[in-house]
């Protein structure tokens, strides 16, 4: 048999049949020596493009320096290799598809499937070697095996899961406790207390619980402001907290009531702290009330009151757990 | 036994191909690879991209693992940005800017990962919206679809924990947010959250354990999902478009060898170099502007991936609604994080078996439908696109009011009431096409291919000459049924006014205008959809 035959007689035993193949080129046409030029061409600047990226790599300076402040060529660096790198990429996928499309036959082949349910003496046999199958270890009659391995099985199965109970941690007071306590300096960004002169009306800082590692507390971070002179009279303080401000400043927890992120926007005019993360707004004059966004709760308030160094310090922790929410906190 | 031993081959290739049948027996199996049938069409292309960025994440990923440590212990930073030096930062952030600036390559390789983590779930997107409105999820391919909708889940949570590790000031605020969505969930929030977290947030050990699930766990689980869909795909064989010769019971395309293989390679190295592209020349996720994380920051217009974008907009759509219940909590963020989502991939994933158990098909299926033959799936298909979309585009509410003066308030009203109004609309919208598009489908059918060429009748009347596709009846209507395939509706399509000219920008061949009207047409008496009259009728 010749080739032919053999790929012919190979395709019926997989029940591949093609109907229809044409080369898309005349062989020894100048068609054809076209396409195998542009293949060529492609696989060839593949090619060099690669060895551009690898000349690039080794020889391009790369080192940035930011300090200079001046655009040097290493900030074409990374440009320029994902440029060459993808070009190489490119330039050989062209090149595989420009030799499939253009030299390669065109053709459409046909293949049966042979699908859905096996043949009903492939099924009765299955069926009936795996029924033998169970009967052979007797499971459906040997009620106490069966049920002692479903009890084993069980309990091994828990057993592994068990080991996760390494993980787990009891959540105790800790979400209701923050490092502030009575007495304990307000510190700003910079890390030094904070005097009512220091603040102008309408401004508002970010305040820290004065003890180590203070400034990176993830519960303790609140805002301090100053309201404007039009807004003391509308001040309204939640019910209990009436003594918590002091004078025209007000202090709230900056880590919102709803998913967490420090409060982070201010409108002076308004008095209205804005979430960048999901846009809850609350409002300052008004015991840091949510009125607008997805967060239900007010910001907690820190009791502030001015020491006798003139410095502010907080009256104590916040009097009830800041930022979101969760099964145990009620109201 | 003698038969099993064959002639020996006169080249090398030829005995070690020998030499491996006689160990293996591979022949045949071999040759029904090569000779494995695949159709042809772009369609079927989406599925590959989402593989072949799979593949480019392994690799670049790997690089990085080289360079990256997921340490939460704080050190002060002394790299080549002179920026952030003498900051204190975790070796986390500080590693990942040394990705950026001190590893040669670095930077191109860290980008080209995340450009490709964001095609990766995009082509899984747009490939399960194929097989959505195609109605390739049918039997015997339901489980395939299953598994699909797990590769886009575990996708999604490889992408947000894999952006959680540089803890940037946006990573941590993301991980915020993710700690306070396990806080939400009911009785077990406090202790799933500790549990995950280590203790209260931000603890010490959440990058070290994202990590380990981000490079281990889940691709581990995707490549064991990913064999599994593609063994299946190979299993019932590739579904294919209805068209001449194509029926339930065979597969019309090339075999695999050597031209689908060929374009498949040069496909795979065409997307990696998309990716090596935007990774080189389109920033992304700049890191080093944004500084170590700090509870107490937060940069305005915060911004997660894309494809978790549609669960940012609802929790910022959904109203401040607290549950209490004997004295306890379900705190508004449950619902829009936890629950809707839950909700949607259940939906998702059930799909086949609603679909099969409303309409009662329990039919084998391997041609696909054209979406306007399916109006019903359509128009849930598009409205399921309009209520993610308004979700989609409420994650970034915050930066359209900005960039286009809308009060941010009403943006977000939009959202909330476009959740509602849009979907229905955007149901009755597609099913009213899908009908419009069927309707036109038969009136071709019936009454040939508009010519576009007016004819006026001798007692004054104008009609425009329609092209039947086949044999028509007494009345000059076609028989031609429906077949589900295209119909053509241009002459070009079936030949009629000649074929569009190759060439770009000149062209490679001369245009070959064939008249329209003959010559020795006989100007016969016309009919009133402008056919001539069958003599004989």
């Amino acid at each position: 048999m010749s080739r032919a035959d053999l790929v012919t007689l190979g395709g019926k035993m997989d029940g591949v049949q093609v109907i229809y193949a044409e080369q898309p080129v005349e062989p020894g046409s100048a068609a054809e020596r076209r396409a195998e030029r542009q293949v060529g061409a492609s696989f060839v600047g593949a090619g060099l493009a690669a060895l551009a990226f690898m000349v690039v790599y080794v020889a391009w300076p790369w080192e940035v320096d930011t300090a200079g402040g001046g655009v040097g060529l290493a900030t074409l660096y990374t440009p320029l290799l994902g440029l060459l790198m993808a070009l190489a990429l490119t330039l050989i996928g062209v090149g595989v598809v420009l030799w499939a499309k253009k030299l390669m036959p065109y053709e459409v082949a046909v293949q049966e499937r042979h699908e859905g349910a096996s043949p009903e003496i492939e099924r009765q046999t299955t069926a009936a070697t795996l029924v033998d199958v169970g009967n052979a270890t007797g499971i459906a009659r040997r009620t106490l095996v069966k049920r002692s391995l479903g009890f084993g099985g069980l309990m091994l199965g828990l057993m592994a899961v068990f080991p996760l109970g390494g993980l787990i941690k009891k959540p105790g007071t800790a979400l209701s406790e923050t490092p502030w306590e009575e007495g304990m300096p307000l510190l700003g960004l910079n890390g030094l207390p904070i005097r009512p002169a220091d603040m102008r009306p309408g401004s508002l800082q970010t305040v820290f619980p004065a003890v180590e590692g203070g400034s990176r507390s993830a519960d303790g971070v609140a805002m301090l402001i100053r309201l404007l002179p039009n807004q003391v009279a509308d001040y309204r303080a939640r019910e209990g907290q009436e003594d918590f401000h002091w004078n025209d400043f007000v202090a709230y927890s900056k880590i919102c009531t709803h998913a967490g992120c420090p409060v982070s926007l201010y409108e002076q005019e308004t008095a209205r702290i804005l979430c960048p993360c999901h846009q809850s707004q609350f409002v300052a004059t008004d015991g840091a009330k949510s009125i607008f966004g997805p967060a239900t709760r007010s910001l907690p308030q820190l009791a502030i009151e001015v020491d006798g160094d003139g410095y502010f310090v907080a009256k104590g922790d916040f009097t009830e757990p800041i930022g979101p929410a969760y099964w145990e906190r009620s109201t | 036994m003698s038969s099993r031993t064959a002639a020996r081959p006169a080249t090398a290739v030829g005995r070690t191909a020998s030499q491996l049948d006689e160990r293996l027996t591979i022949a045949a199996p071999l040759r029904r690879t090569l000779n494995k049938v695949f159709p042809d069409h772009w369609s079927f292309l989406l599925g590959e991209i989402a593989l072949y960025s799979f593949i480019i994440l392994l690799l670049t990923g790997t690089y990085l693992t080289f360079f990256f440590d997921a340490s939460m212990q704080e050190i002060v930073y002394d790299g080549s940005y002179a920026p952030l030096r003498g900051i204190e930062m975790s070796r986390a952030y500080a590693t990942s800017l040394d990705i950026s600036f001190d590893v040669r390559g670095g930077l191109l390789m860290r980008q080209i990962h995340h450009w490709s983590a964001l095609l990766f779930v995009a082509s899984i997107v747009v490939h399960l919206m194929r097989t959505f409105f195609t109605g390739a999820f049918r039997k015997p391919r339901e489980a395939n679809w299953v598994i699909g909708v797990l590769l886009l889940l575990l996708a999604i949570l490889e992408g947000v924990f894999g952006y959680s590790l540089p803890d940037d000031l946006l990573s941590g605020t993301g991980l915020r947010i993710i700690n306070a969505i396990f806080l939400s969930i009911p009785v077990v929030g406090t202790w799933v959250s500790f549990a995950v977290f280590g203790g209260e947030f931000p603890g010490t050990v959440i990058i070290g354990r994202f990590y380990i699930l981000h490079v281990l766990l889940i691709p581990g689980i995707l490549l064991a999902l990913i064999a599994a869909h593609l063994l299946l795909v190979v299993k019932n064989k590739h579904t294919q478009y209805p068209g001449p010769g194509r029926t339930e019971d065979n597969v019309v395309g090339k075999r695999m060898f050597p031209v689908f293989a060929a374009k498949s390679t040069g496909f795979f190295m065409v997307v990696f170099g998309l990716t090596a592209a935007l990774g080189g020349l389109v920033q992304i996720n700049p890191i080093w502007l944004y500084g170590p994380y700090d509870p107490s920051q937060v940069s305005a217009g915060s911004q997660p991936d894309w494809y978790v974008g549609f669960l940012d907009g609802s929790t910022r759509l959904f109203p401040p609604w607290d549950i209490y219940l004997f004295g306890y909590n379900i705190p508004p963020l449950f619902w829009p994080t936890i629950v809707l989502p839950g909700l949607l991939f259940t939906v998702l994933a059930f799909y086949p078996f609603i679909e099969a158990k409303l309409t009662k098909d329990r039919a084998h299926h391997n041609l696909l439908q054209r979406p306007r033959d399916v109006p019903v799936r359509t128009a849930i298909g598009a409205m399921a696109l309009a209520f993610y979309t308004v979700l989609w585009i409420s994650g970034g509410n915050d930066l359209i009011a900005d960039k286009f003066n809308i009060s941010l308030n009403a943006m977000t009203w939009i959202g909330r009431i476009g959740l509602i109004v849009a979907p229905p609309i955007a149901y009755w919208v597609a099913y009213r096409i899908c009908l419009g598009l069927q309707m036109h489908d038969r009136e071709v059918l019936e009454h040939g291919v508009e010519t576009g060429i007016i004819r006026r009748l001798p007692h004054g009347e104008f009609i425009e000459v329609h092209q039947p596709l086949g044999p028509v009846d007494a009345h000059g209507h076609g028989s031609l049924q429906y077949g589900g395939a295209p119909v053509p509706k241009r002459m070009n399509h079936i030949g009629g006014m000649g074929r569009a000219v190759k060439g770009f920008f000149v062209p490679l061949e001369e245009s070959q205008a064939r008249p329209v009207t003959s010559e020795n047409e006989k100007a016969g008496e016309l009919t009133g959809s402008g056919r001539p009259k069958d003599p004989e009728a």
